[in-house]
């Protein structure tokens, strides 16, 4: 066979796979959030984004992920950095802390609600020790700071190891022998890891901050377990259209608009942490 | 004043002892070179003097200074790496420039220093590159210039040459010579390459499993090796050994002939002579040739002498074939005895 068309031929199944199991519910997407009582139009997106709960869950949904996405990154380089030092034991560290891994968000926040809930270990705890009269109601509408630390840690002990992984390969892939360089020439650890390792790291850095912002602008069964409807996020809205009030149109527009945000946060990640044209890492 | 004091250093890696002992002095501005096989220590040793590894047991002091407890940044000492270590996200400049950053120096300062060590290292054009778009030679002398950039005491290199093709070696070569002999840096330089140890060092240290066998000039270590080993690692090809019996009064039986040699009590000693310090003469060694091969101005011709492989560089004009019988005669200034025992070289 041609071997100019071989590449092509091979890729083949995947892009058909592609685009019946992708592409194509896509469009359908694309068209249901297009389509208005009188055909093509945007009215559907406006309605979305007039009613009254859409920038509270905007807010909530942006709030969360900047809280919890940069402390993920600075937790996931700093796990990174130390398994990186490991002689020994390096694998089971590494296994152990990417265990939330392997549990899948409403099971995540369910362990988290059992901590902060009314008869849960936090309230028998702080009772044990003599610090309150009697278990108290955290995660309630009086309490909003609390719901949303809740909804955070859960996030953060939930995903931070998906970062770690990529961010483990990306580090190991860096030669000794630069950091050897830096430190000769009289780098400080942390230099070495600002002058050295970030920089280095950027193709890493790219895919798992592009990875966790994209997770994070889909929060959903944390939320949902922790926070019910106090805490309104985006994906949350779009169930509720979806299931409660039987507007897949709705549900179809705002799906599309998470869509334009994941694509305009992935752009400016790739921008942020492009690697300078002509250098090699 | 940068003279370099290794005392007692051993090195052990687990159970493997990498290093033995090492007592080595080097004079402010020397270029030592290390030579030895692969997998001898000397990077080892290199790696100690720079901080990067620690000594099991002994003292490095650099200017009359103990630094073997300091960083490696406090040992006043830069170092060009075998792959360069040029980091790739940095452009030449910043990569030169990257020392004097860290230490914090202004902007002009840098600027100038950096411009400086370019132009000496011919890479001035080449500022703003990096290393991705650099060739092997241009990637060396950036590592070069990054080591030069920051005026260092002394000046670490390991194998810094390895990776260059032949011809630009040889340029490479000349030019690191002549610009440390400038730079008044005292200079270690690691190597297997005999070649490159003899043309650069002012002293050569041959190294062997662990240990410092000689230290010496180029001219020393190959006339007067101290050890059977140096005498059969130094020279291409090196030295020829046969063994010698004590017929009494300093005279040596070798190969069935008598020649002078040491008084000495001892029995049995070997018989050294290197290739080229063989005539063709009446009297002398029988040797049977084996093979021929031309060198261009010489002959290198492989033959046998009482069932040793014995080699003589000879004269391109003679007429040698395989089969031949040649009668050898050392030159007898140029005849090394080493005790067998010991293995070191007997006067
Ligand atoms: N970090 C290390 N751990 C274990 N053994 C090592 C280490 N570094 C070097 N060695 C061993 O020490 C010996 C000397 O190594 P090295 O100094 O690199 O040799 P050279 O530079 O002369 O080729 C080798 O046998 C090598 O395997
Ligand atoms: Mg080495």
């Amino acid at each position: 066979m041609n071997a100019r068309l071989l590449p092509y031929v091979l890729i083949l199944p995947v892009t058909l796979f592609l685009g019946v199991f992708f592409l194509y519910p896509f469009v359908l997407v694309a068209k249901l959030a297009f389509v208005g009582s009188e055909g093509l139009s945007l009215e559907n997106f406006r309605d979305v984004i007039s009613y009254w709960k859409f920038p509270i869950s905007l807010k909530n949904t942006m709030l969360l992920a900047a809280v919890v996405v940069p402390v993920q990154l600075a937790l996931a380089l700093l796990m990174a950095t130390m398994v990186n030092r490991m002689e020994k034991g390096r694998d089971l560290v590494l296994y152990i802390w990417t265990i939330p891994l392997g549990i899948s968000d409403l099971a995540a926040g369910i362990i988290w609600l059992a901590i902060f809930e009314q008869s849960g270990f936090l309230n028998s705890m702080m009772t044990g020790l003599g610090l309150s009269d009697g278990p108290v109601n955290f995660l309630s509408y009086q309490n909003p700071g609390i719901v949303f630390l809740a909804i955070a840690l859960a996030e953060i002990w939930r995903a931070t190891a998906i970062m770690l992984v990529i961010l483990v390969a990306g580090i190991g892939l860096i030669p000794k022998e630069y950091y050897e360089a830096a430190e000769v020439f009289g780098a400080s650890p942390w230099q070495r890891f600002r002058r050295i390792t970030l920089p280095m790291l950027r193709p890493s850095l790219q895919t798992a901050l592009i990875l966790r912002v994209v997770l994070a602008f889909e929060v959903f069964a944390v939320v949902a377990a922790l926070g019910g409807t106090l805490f309104p996020v985006l994906m949350g809205e779009i169930y509720a259209y979806q299931f409660d009030l039987q507007n897949t149109n709705a549900a179809a527009a705002l799906a599309l608009i998470v869509l334009a945000i994941s694509v305009v946060f992935t752009l400016i990640i790739l921008r942020a942490l492009r690697v300078p044209k002509g250098a090699t890492i | 004043m940068a003279e370099i004091q290794i005392k007692n250093v051993a090195k052990r890696f687990g159970s493997y002892q990498a290093l033995h002992d090492i007592n080595l002095t080097i004079a402010d501005q020397e270029f030592m070179v290390l030579l030895g096989a692969s997998g001898c220590g000397k990077s080892t040793l290199l790696r100690i003097i720079a901080g990067l590894e620690t000594q099991s047991t002994g003292e490095v002091w650099i200017g009359g200074r103990r630094i073997d407890h300091l960083p490696p940044k406090d040992r006043g000492i830069a170092m060009v790496f075998q792959n360069y270590a040029v980091f790739p996200h940095l452009t030449v400049f910043e990569n030169i420039g990257f020392g004097l950053r860290m230490q914090k120096l202004p902007n002009d300062q840098v600027t100038r220093r950096v411009q400086r060590t370019a132009e000496l290292m011919h890479i001035e054009q080449l500022l703003k590159r990096y290393s991705g778009e650099l060739s092997g030679g241009q990637r060396q002398r950036v590592a070069v210039a990054r080591a030069l950039a920051m005026e260092p005491d002394v000046i670490l290199m390991d194998e810094p040459l390895s990776n260059l093709d032949a011809l630009l070696r040889l340029e490479m070569r000349a030019e690191l010579k002549g610009v440390l002999a400038e730079s008044n840096t005292t200079a270690i330089y690691v190597t297997h390459d005999q070649v490159e140890a003899m043309s650069l060092a002012d002293r050569i240290s041959v190294m062997h499993q662990g240990r410092i066998v000689q230290a010496a000039s180029p001219v020393e270590v190959y006339r007067n090796p101290a050890e059977r080993f140096v005498a059969g690692f130094i020279g291409n090809p090196p030295m020829n050994f046969l063994p010698a019996v004590n017929s009494g009064n300093g005279q040596w039986t070798v190969a069935g002939r008598s020649l002078p040699g040491p008084q000495s009590a001892a029995g049995n000693l070997d018989f050294a002579i290197r290739p080229e310090d063989l005539r063709i003469a009446s009297e002398g060694l029988t040797a049977r040739v084996r093979l021929v091969e031309p060198l261009g101005a010489h002959l290198l011709v492989t033959c046998d002498v009482e069932g040793t492989m014995f080699r003589a560089i000879l004269d391109s004009d003679m007429a040698i074939r395989a089969g031949d019988h040649l009668t050898l005669a050392p030159m007898q200034d140029r005849i090394r005895w080493f005790d067998p025992e010991t293995t070191r070289s007997v006067a």
